[in-house]
């Protein structure tokens, strides 16, 4: 047993508004550079949609992530072998017009235009060349299913369902969409960690953090392939990749990463999990039905006595075993088990969860009456709206018991909780709902808890940094400022 | 020795004896002093991202042609022997000069593609500095060179091994001889010349990135991570004394 920390997350679907003000606050602190324009680190979609980049899901089209291969995990896109012939020209590497051509406007023209008969416009330039463009596209320009024929009837996920459920999901009545915010998944089998051929990405030791060292990253542009969430960028103007740092200095400082702490609807959870490292290779090897339950046992339970004694042995700080008691992600994934990964199939063990959003009620319109679709309070889940199909395949590598069984204890709890405070719902009901969501009333009134009065410091349980690993006491702090991934002892211009 | 004669042996003896030695000196100096000051400047600035179509023709050619030539170039300064025992069958000869010739076009194809990309695309202009356009000036120059003296002092692999290696030598033991060189034709002349031009333009130049590649990934692990101290020791108390 080699256990390590991780900080992981929870993102709760069901209470994200979608108003992007997470990529907004990344944006402002970290990528408003020349160069990075077109990165957002945090970026939120909106599902049925294409994403960011445009089919980042279908790994046909951009070979991301692993596959198994005689019984061996191989990268898709690159590997030993091929990483000599892929150098010069990567053949799976997204350009510019997989993302967007970032743009301003020339505002000036708004107040130098001479007097005339027509209101002075504000034209459209390139962030990178300067000239005027058209803009054709934009990092959210499926947001809320805006011309869906055209993008979200491309969602990769879509695969998954039958004619019927498809022509149902677009129904215009039916219509339905939730949204789904994404980070840097700090995965414990990186893609782009393997992919790197100057060996500049690594996992830090201490609480997992991916980051890209930008003194040794050469711009070979690997990880951007490999990774199958796309969430490894390329710097064009400094000929480096950068990717999100996970807030590592506001972490290290006992802050909440600028996402989670701006997040409108509250839906961001962060902490502690403890894992057997020993495990990853064999659990990234499992079949895909098998992958969510092979990653929830690599997680283990921070309050069992050996797994405590193999933390302490492998250095992991005491005050760090107990944010991992109290992880909320810790409750959320392997006690409750309603947070899931996305696409666990791409095999990179991604340690940001899911919860996967609800059904919203479904009643249809007859031109006269609204006819409200089900006996009880929430649809027949074979008859929702999202399919689960659909979900499945984003968050359980095609394992459908697994969606249906957070969707179930989901429902379970709002009834139960309806029968409390409101009342038109008997208890007795509520708690045969309970019962077969294999939840008791104690933990659905922890979820209730967690879900909806959560408090700041009980939705992220930081880990304390320590002093004594701080790294000014271990290396020249001026000389490790560009090996974490941000902030240069160089001006960031292109090298010669 | 007449007048004329000694000032065309001082021409000879600066391109020839001094030029690659200033070269060679500030190239070593310079990569050195760069990769640790601005050891961040080392990358290979690729233009990829911005221009993903004519990328393929330019790099993908230009860099398996020049890696054929240099190699070839290599060969015959590390084993000129073996280079001219392989060509006393003239059909080996064949085989070795037209895989050089073919070696070249691909170089000139792509460097043809890679100067049509950067001008036709506003974004690929954009980050194409000074020092690339001398660069691409300077390979366009070194690889036209080698082609016609291919064509027109055929057989290279043949007195390259016997004229030009052994002058390399001379220059490795710092005991140049140039009468190898003085005879040689004008061609083969500039083609040396501005292959010294090169290598003391290197440092200054996106060249460097030739010298990171990525060689240790043919045999480290997949995964890496990095810890600042020793896991298994930092929290004794010993640990945290001896550091002290
Ligand atoms: S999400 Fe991508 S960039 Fe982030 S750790 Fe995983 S493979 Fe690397
Ligand atoms: S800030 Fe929160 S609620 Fe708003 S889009 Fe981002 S994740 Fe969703």
């Amino acid at each position: 047993m080699d256990i390590r920390s991780q900080i992981s997350m929870v993102f709760h679907l069901d209470k994200c508004i979608g108003c992007h003000t997470c990529s907004i606050a990344c944006k402002n602190i970290w990528t408003d550079r020349r160069g990075t324009e077109y990165m957002w680190w945090n970026n939120v979609e909106t599902k049925p949609g294409t994403g960011y980049p445009t089919k980042w899901e279908d790994q046909d089209k951009y070979q991301g992530g692993w596959e198994k291969k005689n019984g061996k995990l191989k990268l898709r896109s690159t590997g030993k072998g091929r990483i000599i012939f892929n150098i010069f020209h990567n053949p799976h590497q997204p350009g510019l017009n997989d993302y967007y051509e970032p743009w301003t406007y020339k505002y000036d023209e708004l107040f130098n235009a001479p007097e005339g008969n027509d209101q002075p416009t504000a034209r459209p330039i390139s962030m990178i060349t300067g000239k005027y463009i058209d803009i054709e596209a934009g990092p959210n320009w499926d947001d809320d299913l805006s011309g869906s024929p055209v993008y979200a009837k491309n969602d990769p996920n879509l695969s998954a369902l039958t004619a019927e459920q498809k022509a149902q999901l677009f129904a215009i009545e039916r219509l339905v969409f939730f949204y789904f915010p994404r980070i840097c998944n700090h995965c414990l089998n990186p893609a782009c960690v393997a992919a790197c051929p100057s060996g500049a990405i690594y996992k830090r030791g201490e609480d997992g953090i991916v980051l890209i060292d930008q003194e040794r990253c050469r711009g070979w542009r690997s990880c951007i392939a490999a990774c199958p969430y796309k969430k490894s960028y390329y710097n064009w103007n400094t000929g480096k990749s950068e990717k999100c740092i996970l807030c590592f200095p506001r972490l290290e400082t006992g802050q909440a990463p600028a996402c989670f702490h701006s997040c409108v609807g509250r839906i961001r959870y962060l902490g502690v999990l403890l894992y057997d490292a020993d495990r990853i290779d064999e659990i990234a090897k499992k079949p895909d039905e098998e992958l969510v339950e092979a990653q929830r046992e690599l997680i283990m339970n921070p309050h069992d006595p050996a797994v405590i004694k193999a933390a302490r042995e492998s250095g992991i700080a005491d005050d760090v075993i107990k944010a991992a008691q109290e992880s909320p992600v810790y409750k959320f994934v392997k006690e409750w088990k309603i947070a899931l990964p996305p696409h666990i199939e791409f095999r990179t063990l991604p340690m940001l969860f899911y919860v996967p959003a609800m059904l919203p009620v479904m009643s249809s319109f007859d031109g006269k009456t609204v006819k409200n679709m089900s006996e009880g309070l929430f649809p027949d889940l074979d008859k929702a709206r999202a399919p689960i199909e659909y979900l499945g395949k984003l968050f359980a590598a095609g394992n459908n018991s697994k969606v249906r069984y957070v969707l179930k204890k989901q429902m379970a709890i709002r009834t139960y909780r309806r029968a409390v405070t409101v009342g038109d719902v008997d208890m007795e009901t509520a708690e045969r709902m309970l019962l077969e969501a294999d939840c008791s009333v104690q933990e659905a009134e922890a979820i209730y808890k967690l879900t909806s009065l959560c408090t700041f410091n009980e939705r992220f349980v930081i880990p304390p940094a320590h002093r004594e690993e701080a790294i000014e006491m271990m290396k020249d702090p001026l000389e490790h400022k560009q090996s974490v991934g941000f902030g240069f002892r160089e001006e960031p211009k292109r090298g010669l | 020795m007449t007048q004329n004669t000694t000032i065309l042996d001082y021409f000879n003896l600066f391109w020839f004896a001094v030029l690659p030695y200033l070269a060679l000196f500030t190239f070593l100096l310079v990569t050195i002093q760069r990769y640790t000051r601005r050891g961040f400047t080392y990358t290979s600035l690729s233009s990829q991202f911005l221009e993903n179509k004519m990328h393929f023709w330019g790099l993908v050619p230009f860099h398996y042609g020049i890696l054929t030539i240099l190699f070839g170039h290599l060969l015959g300064f590390l084993i000129p022997r073996q280079v001219m025992l392989w060509n006393s069958d003239p059909l080996r000869l064949y085989v070795l000069e037209v895989t050089a010739f073919v070696g070249g076009i691909f170089t000139l194809v792509g460097l043809v593609n890679i100067v049509l990309r950067r001008l036709a695309d506003p974004r690929a202009k954009v980050v194409t500095s000074t020092a690339d356009w001398i660069v691409i000036s300077i390979l366009l120059f070194q690889v036209s060179t080698g082609l016609l003296v291919a064509i027109f002092n055929s057989w290279g692999s043949f007195w390259y091994a016997a004229s030009i290696s052994p002058y390399f030598w001379s220059l490795l033991v710092f005991n140049p001889n140039i009468a190898y060189v003085t005879p040689l034709p004008l061609l083969v002349k500039l083609h040396i010349i501005s292959a010294y031009f090169l290598v003391l333009l290197f440092p200054f130049t996106r060249l460097v990135h030739i010298l990171v590649v990525p060689n240790p990934y043919l045999w480290r692990k997949p995964q890496l991570v990095r810890w600042y101290w020793n896991r298994r020791k930092i929290r004794t108390p010993e640990y945290l004394v001896k550091r002290k």
